[in-house]
């Protein structure tokens, strides 16, 4: 394995995120220009808090749940309700009135925002109690209900004036900057893993490899299920907090089981057991729907029309190389290991040899 | 005289479901010193360990530690007290590297963290050597080594291993062996579980056999490996 310089390293690390920031800076410049491009980046980085979140619970502590488009739900009906301006609330919750206790109640985005958070890792907290006593699919089946059941209460008529129903809610306040989002994402992110890099991340790992020798260590095996998984609903709420942000507008149907599928693709691509795969994952799943958009429309070829291109055919084309990733790459994009630049060198090293080997040289085998 | 027995396990019963494992039976673990238990199959030895270690829970008995009643705790308050399983098949964490599986075994006692590994390292050099390598590269014998050495990172005060020659060459149980007294020379309790009787009875001061449930004899390890009916049942000497 070649190694690079540590300076080179540390210097290629912060020219990507001078380019990054820098690049931001141009999108928010030329905000109405570039609106589009902005809204893909942001829910990217809004799916990649959801992702690391479910990484962490799943390829990190080895507990399988399916449970994050519930707790999405929470944070996002918790950030709606508490952020929509009090004199649009009328508007909004036209048709059956908004209880007494809501009508003037309004906090500011971030407290909304950990509020909401608190809240799904407060419901995670109760669900886990019986759940976390199950193992793999079983884990997986009844957290994928919970979802459910969450779905149906917020769309539920007794709750009419506290989440408007089926209505769903709107005027939510945006960002208030292009960054926010992007600077959230990036403090959760952060958080989660040092987190995982602690002691603390160590006895997810130890559970997730074999949970008999995690016990004889001394680890409280539901202590730290419930851990994981109370900590994976907290950032799982933020996430949902930021979605209703960003979108505007949120209803029950927002937080369909497809939602939950969403970032478990994105985990499963990136490769379970790796941030940094969870993190690539979420950016080249959200931003791939979008460049497949070009199988979409109508494709003319010498005054012939195609007959596949059209709406609904980038799905298939989606659905395709999803297969073909899980097919020649089971583990995800990274596996269970970290992007790392020396990773990338060797990867580039190899991918040079490989070439050249059709011309072979002398002493360059070392390198493989 | 009582202070010198860490270990007190009296009229201890454990039954899975309706079939009784363990029958009543009693063993002192004196400080310092190694202790085995031989019987073949079946005979509950594994059960006694698992608890113990208190991932069974028992039907009837009594467990001291140092005095201290443990029977009935959490697997993690016994650890905290200074026993140490080292379980069946090694179980390593393979996908972890070597320093990390130490890190881990220092769960319960996380200060000091350096001082613990650099400790480890000097009993087994090797697991220095291989520090960055995935468990799950290891030969079985190092396994072996590492899993003890993880146990050690909690600094037991009593370790317990179950079957540790299972699945190694002859020469490697040696090594094991070796490893084994190495740990108790360090002042460390040994509680051992062995269906390899011979090697197990040569390095152990007291020794328990047990057959389906039962303790049916006790002794030194040189009285028992000289026992005829030991030497019959489990060192495959033949009837004449």
């Amino acid at each position: 394995m070649m190694k690079m310089k540590k300076n080179t390293k540390i210097l290629l690390s912060v020219l990507i995120l001078i380019a990054a920031v820098a690049a931001l800076w141009y999108l928010d410049a030329n905000k109405n220009q570039y609106s589009y491009a902005i809204s893909i980046l942001q829910r990217s980085a809004i799916y990649a808090i959801a992702a690391v979140a479910m990484n962490m619970l799943t390829g990190f502590t080895g507990l399988f749940s399916l449970g994050q488009a519930g707790f999405m739900a929470i944070g996002a009906y918790t950030v709606a309700i508490l952020t929509i301006p009090v004199e649009m609330r009328a508007n909004v919750y036209y048709i059956n009135g908004i209880a007494d206790f809501l009508a003037n109640l309004s906090l500011p985005f971030w407290a909304a925002l950990i509020l909401g958070g608190v809240l799904a890792a407060l419901v995670g907290f109760f669900v886990g109690i019986p759940v976390l006593r199950l193992k793999s699919d079983y884990l997986a089946i009844a957290t994928l209900g919970f979802s459910e059941i969450i779905r149906a209460i917020i769309a539920a008529p007794q709750l009419d004036r506290i989440t408007n129903g089926s209505y769903g809610l709107k005027s939510i306040p945006a960002f208030s900057s292009v960054f926010e989002a992007f600077f959230i994402a990036g403090i959760c992110i952060l958080l989660m893993i040092l987190i995982i890099n602690s002691s603390y991340g160590r006895a997810f790992k130890a559970i997730k490899e074999d949970e008999t020798a995690a016990q004889a260590m001394g680890i409280n095996l539901f202590k730290h299920k419930s851990m994981s998984f109370i900590i994976s609903c907290f950032f799982t709420g933020i996430a949902g907090g930021l979605l209703a942000v960003f979108m505007r507008s949120i209803d029950s149907k927002t937080f369909q089981i497809a939602l939950t599928y969403d970032i478990l693709l994105i985990v499963v691509l990136g490769g379970l057991g790796s941030i940094t795969g969870s993190v690539i994952g979420a950016f080249l799943m959200t931003a791939g729907r979008e460049w497949l958009r070009f199988f979409d429309n109508p494709l003319m070829i010498g005054g012939f029309q195609v007959p596949l291109f059209r709406t609904g055919f980038r799905m298939v084309i989606f659905s395709l190389i999803l297969m073909a990733v899980v097919l020649y790459y089971r583990k995800g994009l990274f596996g269970d290991k970290e992007f790392t630049w020396d990773r990338m060198y060797n990867f580039f090293i190899r991918l040079r040899d490989r070439i050249r080997r059709k011309t072979p040289e002398k002493g360059d085998k070392g390198n493989v | 005289m009582s202070n010198d027995i860490h270990l007190k396990i009296s009229n201890l019963s454990v039954a899975y479901g309706g079939i009784q494992a363990v029958k009543d039976i009693s063993i002192e673990v004196p400080k310092g010193k190694i202790v085995t238990l031989i019987g073949s199959n079946g005979a509950g030895k594994s059960t006694t360990l698992r608890t113990i270690a208190g991932v069974v829970k028992p039907k009837e008995g009594s467990i001291q530690f140092n005095g201290e009643e443990i029977l009935g705790k959490s697997p993690d308050y016994i650890v905290t007290r200074g026993i140490t399983l080292v379980p069946e098949g090694r179980r390593v964490f393979d996908n972890l590297t070597v320093l990390e599986n130490l890190k881990i075994g220092a769960y319960v006692h996380k200060h000091r963290l350096e001082e613990d590994i650099e400790q480890v390292y000097r009993l087994f050099p090797r697991l220095k050597e291989r520090a960055w390598q995935f468990a799950g590269t290891l030969s079985g014998g190092e396994q072996q080594m590492l899993a003890v050495g993880r146990a050690l990172m909690s600094r037991p005060k009593m370790i317990m291993m179950d079957e540790p020659s299972l699945g190694l060459a002859p020469l490697i149980i040696k090594d094991i062996f070796n490893i084994i007294k190495t740990v108790n020379a360090e002042g460390i309790t040994v509680l051992l579980i062995e269906q390899n009787a011979n090697l197990a009875l040569k390095i152990a001061d007291h020794a328990y056999v047990m057959e389906t449930g039962v303790i049916t004899l006790e002794g030194t390890g040189a009285a028992l490996l000289a026992d005829e009916s030991v030497k019959e049942a489990y060192l495959g000497k033949r009837k004449e």
